[in-house]
C-alpha cells in the first residue's frame, strides 16, 4: 500500500475539524486556544502535502512562515490568558464580554464584577 | 508697430481706470480731495486718448477685416469649456469705448465739482472708475463669459453708486431694488450661455456669426429671448424698468453716467453683439421691436407729470431707451447705436444740467417750485436748452438725425403698429422735455414760495415762528429725508428760500461741451448717400445684415418731416400750458386737464404697486407654502426618513454583537462555509 496526498489530506482534515469544532463547543480559554493552535497545524500538513504532491517548493516555505507567526501568536495569546487568569480566577469564554454593545452590557458588568 | 500689434493693446483702456479704482480704494483716503478726483480724471482722459488710438488703428485696417482679436490668456480651462481672456476690437467695441471714455470723462471732471466737500469723496471716484473698467471690460471681451464678468461689475458698482448715500434709507433700498431687479436679467444672460455652448461648445464670438444660421430656430429663438430679458434688467426696459426711476436716488453724476450715458446702453451692445441669433430668429427679433416700442411710449407718458427733475429725466432715458430697442428688432442696428451715442451726450447734458440745477438750488428736486432759472444759472440753461431741443429731435441737432432715422426704419420695415407708437411717443418726448426746460429755466420764479401761498414779501416774518418750528418736527420725524419727489406728493418749499446760485467751472464746462456735441455729433450720420459716414463704418460689425433704404427721397425725406412736424407738436403743447411757469406750484395745468388719467400716468400705471402687491401677496404666500409644506415636510422628512431607517435597522442588528466569542466564531466558521460551498457550486461550473 502506497501512501498517497490523499492520505495526508484527509487526516489534515480530520485535525481541522477536531480544532473548529473544539473552538466552537469548549468553554475553557486555553482549550479553545489548543484547537487554534491544531486548526493551523492542520493548514501546514495540507501545504507540506501539495508542496510534495506538486513538486513545488514554496508549499514548504510557506509552513516556515506559518510556524513562526503561530509561534509568535502563542507567545502574545498566553500572555493575555495568564493575565486574565491572574485578573478573574477561572473565567471562561463566555463570561469575557466586555466588547459586546454597551446598552446589553451595562446589566451584566455589575454581575461580572460582583462576582 | 503695424496697427493689429496696436489694437492688441486694446486691454489697456479698462486697465487704466482699473488701476485707478485699485490705488484709490487702497489710498484714497490718504489722498484726499481734490486730488483723487484728479488721479481718477486724468486716468479717464488716458483712457480716452488710447481709445482714439484705437479708432486710428482700427480704421488703418482694411474694411473687410476690421476686426481684431487677442488672447491675452487662458481664462478657464475646464475640460470642454476653454475660455480664452481676450479683447475684442471691431467697429462696435470700439465705438463703446470712445463712448465710454469720452463721456466718462466729461462725467468724472464734473463730478470734482458735484462731490465737493462730501466725506467719501475719493471711494466715489474708486467706484466711478470700477464702473468705467467693467464697462470697457463688458464691450471689449472676446467672450460672452467676458462681457459676463462686465455685466456683473457694472451692476455691482451700480448698487455701490446708487445707495453711496447710504445713511438715507431710500438710497439703500433703491440700489437694492436696482440690484435685485438686474438679477433677474442676469439669470437671462447665464441660460443663454448655457444654450450657446451647449449648441456651439464655445462662447466666443468670433465663433458665432456664421453658426447661429446653421441652428434651428427654436434654439436661436431660446438665445436671444434669454439674452434679451438679459438686456431688458440691465436698460430698464418693460417690464423690469422700475429699477431706473428709483436709481435717481444717487448722486447726480451716477445718474448720468451709469443711468444714462453708458451702463443702460449695455442692453443694446448685448443684442447688436449678439445679432446673428435676432437675425436667426424673426421672431424674437418681433418681441425685441415690440417691448423696445412699448416701453418707450409708456415712460413717455408717465415722464409727462413727474414733478421732480430728475424722475422726469429717469423716465426719459426708459422712453429712449426704448427706441434703440425698437431700432434694434426692426434690425437697423447702426441706428441704435448711433441712438445710444446720441442720447449720450444729449441725456449726459441733461441730467449733469439738472445735477448743477439741484446744486444750485440748494438739493432741492422739485420743479414746481424753480421757474425762471436763467437768470441765476445762464451756463446750465444755455446747455440744457440745446439739449433739450436736441432730444426734442429738432434739425439739425443731433437727435433728429437719430431718431428719425430709426422711425423711419421702422416704416421701411413695414411694422407700421411700431411705426405711429414711435410717433406718439414722439410727441411725448417733445411735451415732458419742454415741460421740464420750462418750469426750470423759464416762467414765474418760484423758489420764494412758501407753504402758505405767501407772497415773497411777506416771507421773512412768517419763516420767522412757525416755518422754522415745522422744519424743526421735520427733521426729527426723518433726519436726513430723500430729496427725490413723486407725484402726488406735496409741493417742497424751502424753508429759508434762497437765490440759486451757478456751479463751478468743472460742473458747467462739461455740460456745455456736452450741449455741443449734442449739438453736432449727427453730422456723423446724414440720412443721405455718401455722408452716413456712422452706418459706414459700422458695416464690418453687422456682416449680412441687410438694410432699408427709402425708396425715394421723396419718401425719406416725408418720413422725416412727419417726424418733426410730431415733434413741434409736443413742444407747441407744453410750450402753451407752461410758458408763464405755474401760478401755484401745487396746481399742474396738464394734471388738471388729463383728469381721471393723471394719477395712473403720474403713478406709472401703478405698476410698482402692483408688483409690490404682487410680490407680498400670492407670492409671499407661494413662498411660505415651499417653507412649509414642501422644504419642512417634503425634502425634509426624505431626509430625516433616511436617517430614522438607518437608525432602526441598527437598533435591530446590534442585538448581535453580544460578545460572546464563540459565537463569532461560529459566525466566521459558517461563513467560510458558505463561501467555500459558493466556490464549489457555482464557480466551479
Amino acid at each position: 500500500m502506497t501512501i498517497t496526498s490523499t492520505y495526508y489530506l484527509v487526516v489534515a482534515a480530520a485535525i481541522f475539524t477536531i480544532g473548529a469544532v473544539g473552538v466552537l463547543v469548549r468553554r475553557n480559554v486555553i482549550v479553545m486556544f489548543m484547537c487554534v493552535e491544531l486548526m493551523l497545524n492542520a493548514v501546514n500538513l495540507t501545504f507540506v502535502a501539495f508542496a510534495k504532491a506538486l513538486n513545488d517548493i514554496r508549499g514548504q516555505a510557506l509552513v516556515f512562515f506559518i510556524l513562526v507567526v503561530a509561534a509568535a501568536e502563542v507567545a502574545v495569546g498566553l500572555g493575555i490568558i495568564v493575565a486574565i487568569f491572574r485578573r478573574r480566577r477561572g473565567a471562561t469564554a463566555d463570561d469575557l464580554t466586555l466588547l459586546r454593545d454597551r446598552d446589553l452590557l451595562s446589566d451584566r458588568v455589575a454581575t461580572s464584577e460582583d462576582a | 508697430m503695424s496697427s493689429r500689434e496696436l489694437l492688441d493693446l486694446a486691454w489697456i483702456v479698462p486697465a487704466l481706470p482699473l488701476l485707478g479704482a485699485v490705488v484709490l480704494l487702497f489710498f484714497g483716503r490718504r489722498i484726499g480731495e481734490p486730488v483723487a478726483g484728479w488721479i481718477a480724471t486724468g486716468l479717464m482722459a488716458l483712457a480716452f486718448v488710447w481709445s482714439i488710438v484705437m479708432f486710428a488703428a482700427l480704421r488703418d485696417l482694411p474694411e473687410h477685416a476690421q476686426v481684431n482679436v487677442h488672447v491675452l490668456f487662458t481664462w478657464l480651462p475646464a475640460g470642454l469649456l476653454h475660455v480664452d481672456f481676450g479683447v475684442y476690437t471691431d467697429p462696435l467695441s470700439v465705438t463703446w469705448l470712445l463712448l465710454v471714455t469720452g463721456v466718462g470723462t466729461l462725467i468724472h471732471l464734473y463730478s470734482i465739482g458735484y462731490m465737493h466737500g462730501d466725506a467719501r469723496f475719493s471711494r466715489f471716484f474708486c467706484y466711478l472708475n470700477l464702473f468705467a473698467a467693467s464697462m470697457l471690460i463688458l464691450v471689449l471681451g472676446s467672450t460672452f463669459l467676458l462681457t459676463f464678468l462686465g455685466w456683473e461689475g457694472v451692476g455691482l458698482s451700480s448698487y455701490l453708486l446708487v445707495s453711496f448715500w447710504f445713511e438715507r434709507n431710500a438710497a439703500a433700498v433703491a440700489g437694492k431694488k436696482a440690484f435685485v431687479t438686474n438679477r433677474v436679467g442676469d439669470v437671462g444672460f447665464l441660460l443663454a450661455m448655457f444654450l450657446i455652448f451647449a449648441s456651439y461648445g464655445t462662447l466666443d464670438y468670433a465663433a458665432m456669426p456664421t453658426g447661429a444660421r446653421l441652428i434651428g430656430g427654436g434654439t436661436a429663438t431660446a438665445i436671444a429671448l434669454l439674452l434679451l430679458l438679459a438686456a431688458v434688467g440691465k436698460s430698464a426696459q418693460f417690464p423690469l424698468h422700475v429699477w431706473l426711476p428709483d436709481a435717481m436716488e444717487g448722486p447726480t453724476p451716477v445718474s448720468a453716467l451709469i443711468h444714462a450715458a453708458t451702463m443702460v446702453t449695455a442692453g443694446v451692445f448685448l443684442l447688436c453683439r449678439a445679432h446673428p441669433f435676432l437675425e436667426a430668429s424673426p421672431d424674437a427679433a418681433t418681441v425685441v421691436a415690440w417691448i423696445g416700442g412699448a416701453t418707450a411710449l409708456l415712460a413717455g407718458t408717465v415722464a409727462i407729470l413727474q414733478p421732480d427733475i430728475k424722475r422726469v429725466l429717469a423716465y426719459s432715458t426708459v422712453s429712449q431707451l426704448g427706441y434703440m430697442f425698437l431700432a434694434v428688432g426692426v434690425g437697423a442696428y447702426s441706428a441704435a447705436v448711433f441712438m445710444v451715442i446720441c442720447h449720450a451726450c444729449y441725456k449726459g447734458c441733461l441730467f449733469l444740467g439738472a445735477g448743477s440745477v439741484i446744486h444750485g438750488n440748494h438739493d432741492g428736486q422739485d420743479m414746481r417750485v424753480m421757474g425762471g432759472f436763467r437768470r441765476f444759472l445762464p451756463y446750465t440753461a444755455m446747455g440744457m436748452t440745446v439739449a433739450w431741443l436736441a432730444i426734442a429731435g429738432i434739425p439739425p441737432l443731433s437727435g433728429f438725425f437719430s431718431k428719425d432715422e430709426i422711425i423711419t426704419q421702422v416704416y421701411l420695415d413695414h411694422d407700421y403698429g411700431l411705426w405711429i407708437i414711435a410717433l406718439v411717443a414722439a410727441v411725448f418726448t417733445g411735451l415732458y422735455m419742454t415741460r421740464l426746460i420750462f418750469l426750470t429755466f423759464y416762467g414765474n420764479e418760484r423758489f420764494e414760495l412758501s407753504a402758505a401761498g405767501a407772497s415773497p414779501d411777506a416771507l421773512p416774518v412768517v419763516s420767522g415762528g412757525a416755518d422754522d418750528h415745522v422744519a424743526g418736527t421735520e427733521e426729527e420725524a426723518d433726519s436726513d429725508p430723500s430729496p427725490t419727489v413723486s407725484y402726488g406728493e406735496a409741493v417742497q418749499y424751502a424753508a429759508h428760500p434762497q437765490a440759486p446760485h451757478e456751479s463751478p467751472g468743472t460742473m458747467t464746462g462739461p455740460i456745455l461741451m456736452l450741449a455741443f456735441l449734442a449739438a453736432v455729433i449727427g453730422f456723423i450720420n446724414m440720412p443721405f448717400d455718401g455722408l452716413d459716414f456712422f452706418d459706414q463704418w459700422l458695416e464690418p460689425s453687422f456682416p449680412h445684415v441687410p438694410e432699408h433704404e427709402p425708396s425715394s427721397f421723396f419718401q425719406g425725406a416725408t418720413l422725416e418731416v412727419l417726424a418733426v412736424i410730431l415733434a413741434i407738436v409736443g413742444i407747441t403743447l407744453a410750450y402753451r400750458m407752461y410758458r408763464r411757469g405755474l401760478e401755484d406750484p401745487a396746481r399742474d395745468p396738464l394734471n388738471e386737464r388729463l383728469g381721471a388719467v393723471a394719477p395712473v400716468l403720474g403713478q406709472a400705471y401703478y405698476y410698482d404697486y402692483g408688483i409690490s402687491r404682487l410680490v407680498d401677496g400670492p407670492l409671499r404666500a407661494f413662498a411660505r407654502f415651499l417653507d412649509r409644506v414642501v422644504d419642512h415636510r417634503i425634502i425634509d422628512g426624505t431626509v430625516d426618513g433616511v436617517g430614522k431607517l438607518v437608525k432602526s435597522a441598527a437598533r435591530g442588528l446590534r442585538h448581535v454583537q453580544d460578545g460572546l466569542v464563540r459565537r463569532y466564531a461560529l459566525g466566521i466558521a459558517l461563513g467560510a462555509a458558505a463561501l467555500l460551498l459558493y466556490a464549489l457550486v457555482w464557480v466551479g461550473r
